[in-house]
């Protein structure tokens, strides 16, 4: 095997709890090739997230892990960070648990630009709970809470997490695979709040009601509709509808990490005091 | 001899933090409890601690747990509404069992309510806000020096019970002014959670096996864990439909329960012959204690019942008082809660009276006092 | 907790030849079909809900299957001769 992922997946819990079909594995092996990739010690890493089928990922490997409530994995994130600045915290997320009812957390986290990594995984869906629509449902697809199609308007993750402050913002795919490992791990060596969404294809509450006719039908879908940015860029105007780009999306070096400028407070307060005494 | 200051309630509580080895606050602005913040906003960079206004009341109360789970003893403070709010990740820092501290500056409610005018109206809130079974400490000082106190004291009963510990006060006793003395560093026993010897491979977050309260171990500490909100075995991973949901609950609830002697504190006055007790705590029981003053003064054989920790609910104690007095009067600051618990535990052996009050003012002495007479 | 041999603990089925070993763990396949799909050279077939080797020679070991299974069920072990000795080795773990 190219990778050994004994080393990083806890004892007696494979096969993991995610259907036939689900690209959450693809996206899992990818972050460990990645993490291992970084040389960053297993004690020196925390893994969080809320709730949902993405957000049972932590479970699965041996970290320091944490599994909190629905949407609230940043601001457990943050704590942990704030005592802790000098380790390494990531969360991993679903696309209803970051921008639907997290979507508070998600936008402060991004303006705080605290040094987490924040992957996001969106199968445009909430998928634990049978299907419902989720604010990256497409429009017109069929979800158990759109019966008649779906007409609540979506969010475009990397937008928001740009718009909000976010200092790395990514986007890739589970059929992309390789660039995928790459995304990850400049996710990761970002300082600052990173946002890297990574599509991924629910068959079964979400493939399967929308004429998708198998999982590797969805991949290639995700072939098609996400391509990667220079590919994206040379297409015609008329072309880009319905297509969105993949890669590095927004970067911006040397913006102000939260700990930092918090801590770089803390050591100014003390020399004012070493200073005066 | 320690310092002496003259400090606000919430100032106080700050205090209390920060002797107690606090060094994470998370919050959000809301008064009553604005102040208790703005303290800690001031003090604790000045000690490498960490202080942080979250964006809202639910990230602050995640905030806390996640800096308890890297080793920090954290603090949070609010009133009703974000007391609200926080429920949820309350209960996970109950089943998780994250020790931390949780400051309810109870105003006016229900909503809005009247965020200047004191309440006692989150008290059974306290006990059942956050849904499913759960172990609760709620600790009601009255004074300033007791909030110092009963802060400390919260801190060492969430580091030794690895359990959130609720310190409930209302707006009046926060926002009043009065002289504390703050020991001297070392005066006051402090208490750390007890963490894991035990070689990594083996250490289990939640292992009975050591106690109805299993060492913790910090993230990053070299003791690798799984910590999740839902029902977990010993190793931290989810059980479903298993005998050990319903053991593991009855675990912690016994951490609690079953430690009342060490929990349990309660101020009596002239309470040894008293004919007819007022159960009271907080602003009321402020008021209580004058009322016993004057009934007194007029003859009456009256004592008071001041409870310094509500939950446990000092059970045996009241039914005790109950075999002995006529009567017990139970001021407080809602339209009845913790009465209810003072009926159950009277089984009937007295009267059980309340007076009731909800308008944005403290119950007076004189109200007590008229009570008092009624029911003799 | 101790971290076992997660996946070599687990009954494989494995098949080779001299150029590499497919390996196949049947409790962890799910019968998700992706790399039967996807396999550029039509190595692999579902039968029975699970995935099977039916034409190994046809396999170059692109790692295609192995890197877009979710669920650690296949692995391609590309064996590298040494030109000098002739001695066959597996592909290194990690590489």
């Amino acid at each position: 095997m190219s990778f050994d992922y004994d080393q990083y997946i806890r004892g007696g819990k494979l096969p993991h709890i995610w259907c036939p079909g689900c690209t959450y594995g693809i996206v899992f092996k990818s972050l460990l090739r990645a993490v291992d990739s970084l040389k960053i010690p297993k004690d020196d890493i925390a893994l969080v997230s809320g709730i949902g089928c993405a957000s049972r990922l932590p479970g699965y490997v041996d970290w320091n892990t944490l599994h909190t409530t629905h949407g609230r994995a940043l601001p457990f994130a943050t704590g942990l960070k704030l005592v802790r600045p000098d380790k390494k915290v990531m969360v991993v997320s679903g696309d209803g648990d970051a921008t639907a009812i997290g979507g508070n957390h998600f936008i402060h986290a991004c303006r705080r630009n605290i040094d987490i990594t924040v992957i996001v995984l969106n199968n445009f869906i909430y998928g634990m709970t049978g299907g419902q629509h989720s604010p990256t449902t497409p429009m017109g697809h069929i979800a158990t809470t759109m019966p008649y199609g779906n007409v609540d308007p979506i969010f475009n993750i990397p937008e928001l997490a740009k718009g909000a402050g976010a200092s790395w913002v990514g986007r890739g795919t589970a059929y992309h695979v390789p660039a995928l490992d790459k995304l990850i791990i400049e996710a990761i060596q970002h300082k600052g709040l990173s946002v890297l969404e990574i599509i991924n294809a629910c068959p079964t509450t979400h493939g399967r009601r929308n004429k998708f006719k198998s999982p590797t039908d969805m991949l290639l879908w995700m072939k098609d509709t996400f391509l990667p940015i220079t590919a994206f860029g040379k297409l015609p105007p008329e072309k880009t509808a319905g297509k969105f780009p993949t890669g590095v999306l927004f970067k911006k070096e040397g913006a102000p990490e939260y700990c930092e400028t918090y801590y770089g407070l803390v050591e100014r307060l003390k020399k004012q005091r070493e200073k005066g005494a | 001899m320690g310092t002496f200051k003259l400090l606000q309630g919430n100032e106080a509580c700050a205090e209390g933090a920060l002797y107690a080895g606090c060094t994470l606050f998370a919050g959000y602005p809301i008064t009553p409890s604005t102040e208790v913040a703005e303290y800690l906003s001031r003090r604790l960079p000045l000690i490498g601690g960490a202080f942080i206004q979250m964006e809202d009341e639910i990230a602050a109360m995640a905030a806390v747990i996640g800096g308890s789970l890297a080793g920090a003893k954290a603090l949070t403070a609010t009133s009703g509404p974000g007391f609200s709010l926080k429920q949820e990740n309350l209960g996970f820092g109950m089943l998780c069992e994250v020790p931390c501290v949780i400051v309810d500056v109870m105003r006016g409610g229900p909503s809005t309510g009247v965020p200047t005018g004191p309440s006692q109206s989150d008290i059974m809130q306290c006990k059942w806000g956050t849904h499913g079974d759960h172990p609760v400490i709620c600790l009601t000082p009255a004074y300033v020096q007791e909030i110092f106190s009963e802060t400390v004291r919260a801190f060492n009963l969430a580091e030794k019970y690895r359990t959130p510990v609720i310190v409930a006060f209302d707006e009046v006793v926060g926002h009043m002014r009065e002289k504390i003395e703050i020991p001297d560093k070392g005066v006051l026993p402090l208490e750390n959670r007890r963490r894991p010897t035990c070689p990594p491979s083996e250490y289990k977050p939640f292992d009975e096996t050591k106690g109805d309260v299993p060492p913790m171990a910090d993230f990053f500490s070299g003791y690798r864990q799984h910590i999740t909100g839902l029902n977990h075995a010993s190793d931290g991973f989810p059980v479903n439909a298993s005998p050990r949901i319903h053991t593991d609950e009855q675990r912690l609830i016994r951490k609690v329960e079953g430690n009342r002697k060490d929990i349990i504190r309660y101020e009596t006055v002239m309470l040894d012959d008293a004919e007819v007790a007022v159960f009271a705590y907080g602003v009321s029981g402020r008021s209580g204690k004058s009322a016993v003053e004057l009934a007194r003064a007029a003859g009456i054989k009256a004592g008071l019942f001041r409870p310094l920790t509500i939950w446990p609910f000092p059970e045996e104690e009241v039914a005790a008082l109950a075999s002995r007095v006529s009567a017990i009067v139970v001021p407080e600051l809602s339209l009845g809660q913790i009465i209810y618990e003072v009926d159950r535990c009277a089984k009937g052996k007295c009267r059980v009276e309340g007076i009731f009050r909800v308008d944005g003012d403290p119950i007076t002495p004189t109200q007590i006092f008229d009570k008092i007479k009624e029911v003799k | 907790m101790a971290n076992q041999q997660v996946t070599t603990a687990e009954k494989i089925e494995a098949i080779e030849n001299p150029t590499v070993k497919i390996s196949i763990i049947p409790r962890y396949c799910k019968g998700c079909d992706i790399c039967v799909k996807l396999c550029p050279t039509q190595v692999l077939a579902m039968e029975r809900f699970l995935v099977k080797v039916v034409d190994i020679d046809k396999c170059n070991a692109c790692m295609l299957c192995e890197l877009r299974c979710p669920d650690f069920a296949i692995f391609i072990d590309k064996k590298i001769v040494d030109k000098k000795t002739t001695e066959v080795q597996e592909t290194p773990k990690g590489e």
